[in-house]
């Protein structure tokens, strides 16, 4: 197998197994995010990896990772950012924040919504999608870039922000 | 970005929010124990375990996460003595829209959480706990990582927990973004690794037959706080003053979280005088009381609502929407629900057809596909309010609408169905007028449209 996890990677994911000592399975889930931090994305391979390492069919890793919808199975942007769709966060904008990103990020919103490719600017430095509810709806319209998260974020402050992700 | 932190109202009582943006408040072990915390737990490791049980019982504590069941009721289904093992969830998947107290208490007091969490399992005789927090929290997720080290490091986890006997090991496990797993037994299965489905009742409730077939406890983040402060005042004195996180958001001037005594402040007091009014020239149209799973009450409304009087009669008061009280029961005899706490406050700009369509595809999204009802159903009103949103109403998409939702409520498996009907069901009722008038105004008659 071409798959190469670090020592260290490797490590941390027996780490993970070991808290749930009644079924390993438990532990797809995390797994799964270790391998998508490490990686960017799922491949084939880490699939039948994961379920090798847990001793289960590839279809029971597989099925997680279609079903929830963090989980990709191709590369991000290298810069991921999530805009909040739900109803706060579009009564104070949400929608026009998405847009306004897309503008300045150059992502052309040519295909959007669940099980669409996600959309990528052509340099491939920002990708883009419309996440539901991340819970700050007092704040809104929030966004998370990364693992960075803005609440009340003004479409006049969209360009500072892609600055700082270079 | 604008200032997102919030000043208590002078009628607030802060105790499960008393950190929160407080000056010189660190998350930190060092600065919760330099302010008394981990006290209550050493209180409880000195109390039987029923008597903690008992105490909770007494208090009246509701969960905190929407279904409002009482937590003293949940924690007496697990027998003491019974050969399995006993599991404690933190049930950190805050995802109901309108909903945002846990993140505060996740971010800023992670401590009190798991103080009030360690005095839960305790009570429980749970051995093994986790916190299933949402994968949108990554940052929270470390925050509790750190924490619980900081707790093993001073022996409040562990082998022994301060020299009581008892053990316990507390563990983060990450979703990844379903909403479907806040739902216990669907998190329960997205914990077992499978895809989170939620389990049918009965015979799969989680206390009898809950992670790996063992009796398990799966509780709201607010509501296992909740208990630590139980512990420290007692079950008859809590019941006296416990408080309930409210979360403001929409129309009004300023949003935010507060926290008052249950039942404490009555809606038009939340949004005149703690959130400061709505927007100038604008007024009251409509209100989400407990998330978007509740049904939507109408500024135009009257509730006939009973109240016991000094003599101990009971009488009828006709009341408005801002006059009605924020609590289960009250919300509960308006027709809707007290919930997760989300107040979401629509003014006279808001198109209520546009305000479904939104929720309609967050229901859409999430329906987890198990049921054939709610998968279907809630795709079909998504389809439908998008339709008339894009100029295709005919004049039955209200009945239609209604219909659907109709034909969901009461026929799965998990409440979901109950949370996607609701919203149209509600919406129909209260403002057939505005979608009718859609219909007519923007319809081309025929339907005809790509959606």
């Amino acid at each position: 197998m071409k798959m190469e996890l670090p020592a260290e990677l490797q490590h941390r994911m027996d780490g993970v197994i070991a808290q749930y000592p009644v079924s390993r399975r438990s532990a797809t889930l995390p797994l799964l995010h270790l391998v998508q931090e490490h990686f960017g994305y799922i491949e084939d391979e880490a699939i039948n990896w994961i379920a090798a390492k847990l001793e289960l069919e590839p279809i029971n890793v597989l099925e997680l990772v279609t079903f929830y919808p963090m989980f990709r199975r191709e590369p991000a942007g290298k810069h991921h950012i999530r805009v909040c769709r739900t109803l706060s966060c579009a009564m104070a904008g949400g929608y026009e924040l998405l847009d306004t990103f897309c503008k300045h990020a150059r992502i052309s919103r040519q295909e959007n919504g669940h099980g669409a490719h996600l959309l990528k600017s052509q340099d491939g430095k920002y990708s883009i999608e419309f996440v539901e509810c991340l819970a700050s709806c007092g704040f809104g319209p929030v966004c998370m870039i990364n693992d960075d998260f803005y609440e009340a974020v003004s479409q006049e402050e969209v360009p500072q922000l892609l600055e700082k992700y270079q | 970005m604008a200032s997102t932190t919030r000043t208590a109202h002078p009628r607030e009582k802060r105790i499960i929010f008393k950190n929160i943006d407080r000056p010189g408040w660190t998350n930190d072990i060092g600065c919760y124990l330099g302010d008394g915390g981990y006290e209550d737990l050493k209180k409880a490791l000195a109390m039987n375990p029923q008597d903690i049980v008992n105490e909770v019982k007494a208090s009246g504590l509701r969960g905190r996460g929407g279904a409002g069941f009482p937590c003293g009721v949940k924690w007496g289904f697990i027998k003491p003595g019974g050969s399995k093992p006993v599991y404690l969830i933190c049930n950190a998947d805050e995802s109901e829209p309108g909903t945002f107290k846990d993140r505060y208490i996740i971010h800023q007091d992670p401590h009190q959480l798991l103080e009030g969490m360690i005095i839960s399992c305790f009570a429980v005789n749970a051995r093994l706990a986790y916190i299933y927090i949402r994968g949108e929290f990554p940052l929270g997720a470390k925050i509790l990582e750190r924490a619980l080290a900081e707790a093993r490091e001073r022996g409040f986890l562990g082998k022994n927990i301060l020299g009581s006997g008892f053990d316990l090991e507390i563990y983060v496990f990450r979703g990844a973004g379903a909403y479907i797993c806040g739902e216990e037994t669907g998190l329960i299965e997205s914990m077992e690794g499978k895809r989170p489905y939620p389990r049918i009742k009965p015979p799969y409730f989680p206390a009898v037959l809950g992670l790996y077939m063992s009796p398990t406890i799966v509780n709201n983040v607010e509501t296992l706080c909740h208990v630590k402060h139980i512990v420290r005042m007692g079950g008859a004195e809590y019941s006296k003053v416990g408080t309930r996180v409210l979360c403001v958001s929409g129309d009004v001037q300023r949003q935010g979280y507060c926290e008052f005594e249950v039942g404490g402040i009555t809606m038009g007091e939340l949004i005149y005088d703690v959130c400061g009014g709505l927007k100038p020239g604008r007024t009251l149209k409509a209100v989400i009381p407990g998330g978007s799973s509740a049904k939507v009450l109408s500024a135009k409304d009257r509730y006939k609502i009973k109240k016991k009087q000094p003599d101990g009669s009971m009488a009828e008061n006709e009341i408005g929407l801002e006059d009605v009280a924020i609590d289960f029961d009250t919300l509960a005899a308006v027709g809707s629900m007290a919930g997760s706490g989300g107040v979401i406050v629509m003014d006279d700009s808001r198109d209520m057809v546009w305000a479904l369509n939104n929720i309609n595809e967050f229901y859409a999204h999430e329906s987890c596909g198990q049921c054939t009802p709610c998968r279907e159903g809630s795709l079909w009103m998504k389809k439908i309010t998008e339709r008339m949103l894009h100029g295709g109403g005919v004049l039955q998409d209200s009945d239609t609408l209604k219909r659907v939702a109709d034909n969901i409520a009461g026929r799965t498996i998990c409440a979901f169905g109950e949370a996607c009907a609701w919203p149209t069901q509600s919406f129909i009722a209260k403002f057939r007028d505005e979608f009718v008038a859609t219909a007519k105004t923007e319809g081309n008659g025929n339907g005809s449209t790509n959606h």
